[in-house]
């Protein structure tokens, strides 16, 4: 386990940010962290990457206490904030310089270690241009080899494919997937259900500053297995006061027909009734069951 | 050594990003010498060892408060500083970077007063006190800077609006205009209270000039308005740096 949060807790004047929360990570994991805007995720990781101080609770974090150690935390991991940019008045170059400066990281080990990261994420032959010309993805990839440029062992992310360019993103998810089978761990907060599920092996939900749980991203799809969806697509428009008596029926799409339940049985037991009874006037084209994406998950436990 | 080392980026940071801002040349070339100009037009009755060291003690004071108060405010606006506090320097290591580069900004651009000093044949008659008084001053000053630069405000216009209102009325008090002898005893009690009187004093002295306070008090002074604004800069700044974010 190299980060262990427990009873954390937050507040700012009357409102509760983070209320209470206890979680821990494992080493080389690729740890998500989802909630919607507002559910106390940033503060959360700022309080964890040693930016705010928490009003209560406790962080181990690689083997120190983040309240009594953070210069020592802060060196051995890398961070991504959500709104931070590289200094646009300087070069690439000039901003890795600046970082490895910050890491003691010096002359040609600092030389070398930048020349690595920015090949990494393609910004190698940028690396002598203002990073005023570069486009959003850029800035984001060039924030991200300044995370780490100093080979951290535990690197944050918040939202770090937010609003990119797809090469861009696609880029990062690639560079993640690498660092995590070189046994960096990884924290991530995302808004991206994609980025969550194909790459995380645990995901926590956070809402209203509380943690409302935590697990692998195909248990959690279980949990919710009533809101499997059906849909049945029809030869002709069927209304939904033609199916009265037969199904419950959620949507109405031109031909096609939702329903969402938790058993299938009665739906599949209620279509055969109702084109036995319409006596060949009316015929099914196809039926699907659709399982939830684990944004339907997220949209299920946060709500609830 | 790790923290220093640290300091020192900083310092090359803001070497490159902050020397040449707007902000920087108005509020501490232009202004200064703008000043200069019109005092010297208005009082031709003054020795030139005095106008001298009123030139070197404004843009000493001008120059090292112009640049420390808009670090904080401009990297907090353009997203810069929270990828700061998350490296492992410490706040106090932080500021005294912002220190160190304000310090040396100042004693480059009182180069041209010290130039302009030699060109006009005054004698620097104690030169280690010159040096050492401006020395001081700068770090004083820079320090000063960072505590103008606490409010948590993301607009540096604030904070140099804010900076302005504190300065130009220090220039007024600090005998640079009127000679402190020739004060009234209320306006020496108030001047006594600006660190800017104590560096105008001490450039006196070295220039072979009148001084008001003994030599030892002015660098006591200075070194006391050094102490404490440092002290309150890293408490201020620490309070107030996540609430920047």
């Amino acid at each position: 386990m190299v980060l262990e949060v427990r009873n954390l807790s937050k507040k700012f004047g009357d409102l509760v940010a983070v209320d209470g929360i206890s979680f821990s990570v494992n080493r080389g994991e690729i740890f998500g962290f989802l909630g919607p805007n507002g559910a106390g995720k940033t503060t959360t990781l700022r309080m964890l990457t040693g930016i705010i101080k928490p009003d209560s609770g406790s962080i181990k974090l690689l083997g120190y206490d983040m309240k009594k150690d953070p210069i020592r935390v802060k060196e051995r991991i890398g961070v991504v904030p959500e709104n931070a940019n590289p200094y646009i008045d300087m070069t690439a170059w000039q901003n890795m310089m600046i970082t490895c400066g910050l890491y003691d990281l010096t002359g040609r080990e600092a030389e070398e270690k930048s020349a690595e990261v920015l090949k990494d994420f393609g910004l190698y032959d940028r690396r002598d241009q203002k990073v005023k010309g570069f486009s959003k993805g850029m800035k984001q990839r060039l924030v991200l080899s300044m995370a780490l440029v100093h080979d951290p062992e535990f690197l944050f992310l918040d939202e770090p494919t937010s609003g990119l360019d797809v090469r861009s993103s696609l880029i990062i998810v690639d560079k993640l997937k690498e660092l995590s089978e070189e046994d960096k761990t990884i924290f991530l907060t995302t808004h991206n259900m994609w980025e969550a599920e194909k790459l995380c092996e645990r995901i926590a939900i956070m809402n209203r500053g509380r943690i409302i749980t935590v697990n692998r991203p195909d248990v959690l799809r279980k949990t919710t297995e009533g809101l499997r969806r059906v849909e049945i697509l029809f030869d002709k428009k069927i209304s939904p006061e033609d199916l009265q008596g037969y199904i419950k029926v959620d949507e109405v799409e031109g031909e096609k027909v939702i329903v969402e339940c938790e058993d299938l049985d009665p739906v599949l037991t209620g279509i055969s009734s109702f084109i036995m009874d319409s006596k060949g006037k009316v015929k099914v084209r196809s039926f699907n069951t659709v399982t939830p994406s684990l944004e339907e998950v997220f949209l299920k436990i946060s709500e609830g | 050594m790790g923290q220093l080392s640290r300091s020192m980026t900083i310092v090359r940071k803001n070497m490159v990003i902050y020397y040449l801002k707007g902000p920087v040349i108005i509020f501490g070339v232009l202004i200064p010498a703008f000043f200069f100009l019109a005092f010297i037009m208005g009082r031709k009755d003054l020795p030139l060892s005095f106008l001298m060291a009123g030139l070197t003690s404004m843009t000493v004071f001008f120059t090292a408060t112009s640049v420390s108060p808009v670090i904080m405010p401009w990297e907090a606006q353009m997203n810069t500083l929270e990828r700061l506090i998350v490296s492992p320097i410490s706040t106090a290591s932080l500021l005294m970077g912002d220190v160190i580069s304000s310090v040396i900004f100042s004693l480059l651009i009182t180069l041209i007063p010290l130039a302009l000093t030699m060109i006009l044949r005054v004698t620097i008659t104690d030169i280690p006190i010159f040096f050492l008084s401006v020395l001081i001053s700068a770090i004083c000053f820079s320090a000063l800077g960072m505590v103008m630069a606490a409010p948590k405000t993301n607009i540096p216009s604030n904070i140099m609006m804010l900076a302005s209102l504190i300065k130009f009325p220090l220039v007024f008090i600090s005998g640079i205009f009127v000679p402190i002898e020739a004060m009234p005893p209320w306006g020496l009690l108030i001047a006594s209270i600006s660190p800017l009187t104590y560096l105008m004093d001490a450039v006196r002295y070295s220039l072979g000039g009148y001084h008001h306070y003994p030599l030892a008090m002015d660098m006591g002074m200075l070194l006391i308005f050094t102490a404490i604004f440092s002290v309150v800069a890293v408490k201020l700044h620490s309070r107030n740096i996540p609430r920047r974010i």
